[in-house]
């Protein structure tokens, strides 16, 4: 169901001022705090961190604050390259990868909260276990009944392959659909854009011969068909892929199919 | 039928007791962004519902053309002050966005327009054309009539 405004227990309070003392180049980063022990209401601390002495990205400030200034600050980090995905977090009002994202692009403070419309692990961890859950259910594996060749791979043409490429790279970070107005409201049934995508992904896969089933399992009023083409998707990925373009290309193959 | 993710709403604390977790903010226009892919989509939404009303609004003066003199010059004085005006230039603004943006939904539809550059140019032109249809509308409107 559609609502608009947080439950009581996730309204969002004023929290702490971390100053920075003798900098010059002072940044805010004002970032939502939520601790599962002190039974408490979300809160954005405010931290000062001086930019001389830190790296470009949102990333390295947030690990500087974790190092220097606040070890209780929780988040995701692996690769700092934009490759693993971990560091997924809405930052400035747009979901991206605080890795790859340049603290000079962001005018002011920069206000970081958690994936959107997620229940919160603790400050910004979201709990991703439901798209998980719906990416477990679209089966995304290559599926075939032929027989491969005895003595070689599963062979493809280069404009084969051509097809995939736009999706092989998504990296699971689930920014696209923790931006989709859609999944905020109908997450429980919608699939979203990401598992949307990977969907796609071995739908257009010339190995793989479950095409049939695939599109069997997404002809649904929710799973498929809350997709409104409002394209948050695409407008957020950090890859620069096209969720939004692969779900047409399926309510397309669900059409030509019909005849 | 219960949401699914509610099971997801309960977590424990560090002691291992049960809490309940709060849900991130998201809400269009202060958590997220409002950019040129949701504004143009709500506006959608919202022209959609408007045009609903304004179905009502053009049926009552229906009813009340056919059911006589009295009524019809009634409705006529209404909608011919300057609040009624307003509500029918508020209604032809909502029909000519939801036309030019519909026509956006079905190029999508059809497989196309789905690059970024393309979705943003689309956006403009839509409201480009909204604005023009609408004053070229209520120029002829008031030439005419």
């Amino acid at each position: 169901m559609a609502e608009f405004t947080l439950p009581a227990n996730s309204k969002i309070g004023e929290g702490k001022t971390y100053k920075a003392s003798g900098a010059t180049r002072i940044k805010e980063f004002k970032v939502y705090r939520w601790n599962p022990d002190d039974g408490k209401n979300p809160v954005m601390d405010t931290y000062e961190v001086d930019l001389d002495k830190c790296g470009p990205m949102v990333l390295d400030a947030i690990i500087k604050i974790k190092n220097e200034i606040d070890a209780s600050l929780t988040f995701r980090r692996s690769c700092r390259e934009g490759i693993c995905g971990s560091c997924a977090m809405n930052i400035d009002g747009t979901n991206t990868l605080a890795c790859l994202k340049p603290i000079d692009e962001v005018k002011g403070a920069v206000k970081i909260t958690p994936l959107p419309h997620m229940p919160v692990v603790k400050d910004l961890v979201p709990d991703l276990n439901q798209p998980y859950a719906q990416l477990r259910s679209i089966e995304p594996w290559l599926q075939a009944d032929s027989a491969p060749p005895p003595d070689a791979e599963r062979l493809q043409s280069k404009e084969e392959r051509a097809e995939i490429d736009g999706l092989w790279e998504c990296i699971l970070c689930f920014c696209c659909s923790t931006a989709c107005p859609s999944y905020w409201w109908n997450g429980d049934r919608y699939l979203g854009p990401a598992v949307l995508l990977q969907a796609y992904r071995w739908i257009a896969d010339s190995r793989d011969e479950a095409t049939g089933k695939r599109l069997d399992a997404l002809e649904d009023p929710f799973k498929l068909y809350r997709c409104h083409t409002i394209m948050n998707c695409t407008q957020t990925c950090p890859k620069g892929l096209n969720p939004a373009k692969a779900i047409g290309k399926i309510k397309q193959l669900m059409l030509e199919r019909q005849g | 039928m219960k949401d699914v993710r509610e099971a997801l709403m309960v977590g424990r604390n560090s002691e291992g007791r049960l809490v309940r977790r709060p849900i991130s903010p998201f809400m269009l226009p202060f958590d997220y962004r409002l950019q040129m892919s949701s504004l143009t989509s709500i506006m959608h939404r919202i022209t959609g519902v408007a045009l609903g009303a304004g179905t009502l609004l053009f049926t009552a003066w229906l009813v009340c053309a056919a059911s006589g003199e009295s009524a019809f010059s009634v409705i006529q004085a209404i909608l011919g002050s300057w609040f009624g005006l307003l509500i029918l230039f508020g209604f032809t603004l909502a029909l000519f966005y939801h036309f030019c943006n519909g026509i956006r939904h079905l190029a999508w539809d059809a497989g196309k327009g789905y690059e970024l550059p393309t979705m943003h140019r689309s956006g403009m032109l839509v409201f480009a054309v909204t604005i023009i249809l609408t004053l070229a509308f209520w120029a002829i409107a008031f030439l005419v009539g």
